[in-house]
């Protein structure tokens, strides 16, 4: 398997494209070998319907060296799992709560996969698309379907 | 319900709950404490109370449209806010700002690091028993917020920073104000710090207390003054510049102690250089020129123009109905927010409506290190610390 699959040059930003199953040693190549040793952000992109439909972005920032890199794993929607980076930057501990909260994605080997900004009983994940922006609230019954979709 | 487990598993300890309704906790923050005795032995945050929804409803409107919805975040920081989405777009728009924009951007924003550290020192000191402090932060800040009603017409939400420039043209007698409060400044940063840096009372409860390791700020990701006090002199205007930061002259002022005093000595020394960029930012401010970038499609034309020529009004129309739709791609923009990094992830379909808008919010990431900084401390410091983060509950939630 490539290490690398792509590499993305984009208004001045360099996004590495990496294999699922690749992205915790390709972290720890970032960090040991290359110096990016703050994790700036974790956030996730909602591509319904187009599959791979999650895209993860790992915001990696050198403070010795100034520079900034993305590292970007594309993840299908019928296993929205990847692996945990909690044990190469700590930090990334309530970003993949966050993400896990808002998007439904799932990460292994994280020590405390709670929801963190909705409360513990909400049912889906509101930043996917297949989510109303209203909420299912006011949805009408002919239009349940939706429901089914992002559960 | 969110539980805490005991760490010793002894009956010892005992389950402290604190907030969301406590006055130091600023805002809805609840944080669960495992006390053995006086001493926190585990601490759990437990947040959401204030989760609007704002990066999903940022998603269903138009570019210009969620700019508004910036404001509402960090309600301490809106323009900052307001500066760091509008470069995300920008970059993904490729749009170059002209440069009196990008000085009063600067301006702007640092008065408002001033506001924000004010009401930070302000809300501080109450929290640690100096009741005059805070009565005296909160007279200077009126004055900051003056300028911005001046300005915006708003006081907090003032959506003043847009795609491709500013909202309006400084008022008349702007230099006037902004330099009374230029004047004024100074010596009265001079007073809190008679008032309480030399302070008995404020030293015992602040210094040592809330350490955290230098090493150990970077793997929890944090940044702004939390991280410079504890000796990394990691600032985003400085790092990696935005908006011409590059041309102005200041200090990145940092400390090695690492504890409460660390952090409140280098708000209290980053007041002082935001006051030298704003008089530099004035200099560099011209009476005459652009403050919109030339972007037909995408900057809304001059009211007179949309009165004479055709093609304005049709711009003017398009832009407020329909919007405008950069290219498919991604931006992410980081500036130094007066909490740390801010940062703006926007990804763009090639629809007049984001595909996604994330924001990377100083407090709700500096306030994930709160366990650590907290364990092993008196309880009565849960409060010093909490302060010295400096969390807004709005930007910790979104």
């Amino acid at each position: 398997m490539k290490a690398v699959a792509e590499v993305i040059e984009y208004h001045g930003e360099t996004t590495i494209v990496v294999p699922r199953e690749l992205l915790r040693s390709a972290g720890e190549r970032c960090r040991d070998h290359l110096e990016f040793n703050l994790l700036s952000d974790a956030t996730c992109v909602d591509h319904f319907p187009i599959e791979p439909r999650f895209e993860l972005n790992y915001h990696l920032t050198s403070l010795p060296k100034s520079a900034k890199i993305r590292l970007r794993v594309r993840v299908n929607g019928s296993d929205p799992v990847v692996d945990s980076l909690i044990s190469i930057w700590p930090g990334a501990g309530w970003m993949e709560r966050e993400i896990f909260d808002l998007m439904g994605i799932r990460f292994n080997g994280h020590p405390d996969l709670r929801r963190i900004l909705l409360p513990d009983d909400w049912e889906g994940h509101p930043l996917r698309k297949d989510y109303p922006t209203q909420g299912f609230r006011d949805v009408p019954a002919s239009a349940s379907y939706l429901k089914k979709a992002s559960t | 319900m969110t539980t805490v487990e005991t760490a010793t598993g002894e009956a010892k300890t005992m389950v402290l709950n604190m907030g969301p309704q406590h006055p130091s906790t600023h805002g809805v923050l609840r944080v669960l404490l495992e006390l053995d005795g006086e001493n926190i032995v585990k601490a759990v945050p437990d947040l959401g109370y204030l989760h609007t929804g704002i990066e999903k409803s940022c998603e269903h409107l138009t570019y210009s449209q969620a700019i508004t919805l910036t404001d509402r975040m960090d309600y301490l920081n809106p323009l900052g806010n307001n500066l760091v989405y509008c470069l995300a777009v920008e970059k993904l728009l490729g749009l170059e700002v002209p440069k009196r924009a990008q000085y009063i951007r600067v301006m702007m924003v640092e008065l408002q690091r001033i506001s924000s550290h004010l009401v930070w020192l302000g809300t501080h000191a109450i929290d640690l028993g100096a009741m005059s402090v805070f009565l005296y932060c909160f007279r200077e800040r009126e004055e900051i917020l003056k300028i911005f009603e001046r300005f915006a017409g708003q006081r907090m939400m003032t959506s003043y920073i847009r795609i491709g420039g500013i909202s309006v043209e400084p008022p008349a007698g702007w230099r006037q104000m902004v330099n009374g409060v230029l004047k004024m400044l100074p010596s009265r940063i001079d007073e809190y710090e008679t008032l309480l840096t030399e302070n008995r009372i404020w030293m015992a409860r602040t210094k040592g207390v809330g350490y955290i390791k230098p090493q150990e700020a970077v793997a929890m990701s944090m940044t702004g003054p939390t991280l410079r006090a504890a000796g990394i002199p990691y600032d985003n205007r400085r790092v990696f510049p935005y908006s011409s930061y590059e041309e102005f002259e200041f200090d990145v002022p940092t400390r090695t102690d690492s504890d409460c005093f660390g952090r409140y000595m280098v708000r209290v020394a980053e007041m002082r250089e935001s006051l030298k960029i704003i008089k530099q930012a004035m200099g560099k401010i011209t009476d005459q020129g652009p403050i919109k970038a030339e972007a037909p499609g995408i900057v809304p034309p001059q009211r007179e123009k949309m009165k004479t020529e055709m093609e304005a009004l049709i711009y003017h129309f398009k832009i407020f109905t329909e919007g405008f739709s950069p290219p498919p791609g991604d931006a992410y923009v980081t500036v130094e927010s007066p909490r740390g990094e801010l940062g703006c992830y926007v990804a763009s379909d090639g629809s007049p409506r984001p595909l996604r808008v994330h924001f990377r919010s100083p407090s709700f990431i500096n306030l994930q290190a709160l366990p650590n900084i907290i364990q092993g401390q008196l309880i009565a410091d849960v409060v010093a610390c909490i302060g010295t983060i400096d969390i807004v509950l709005g930007d910790v939630d979104r």
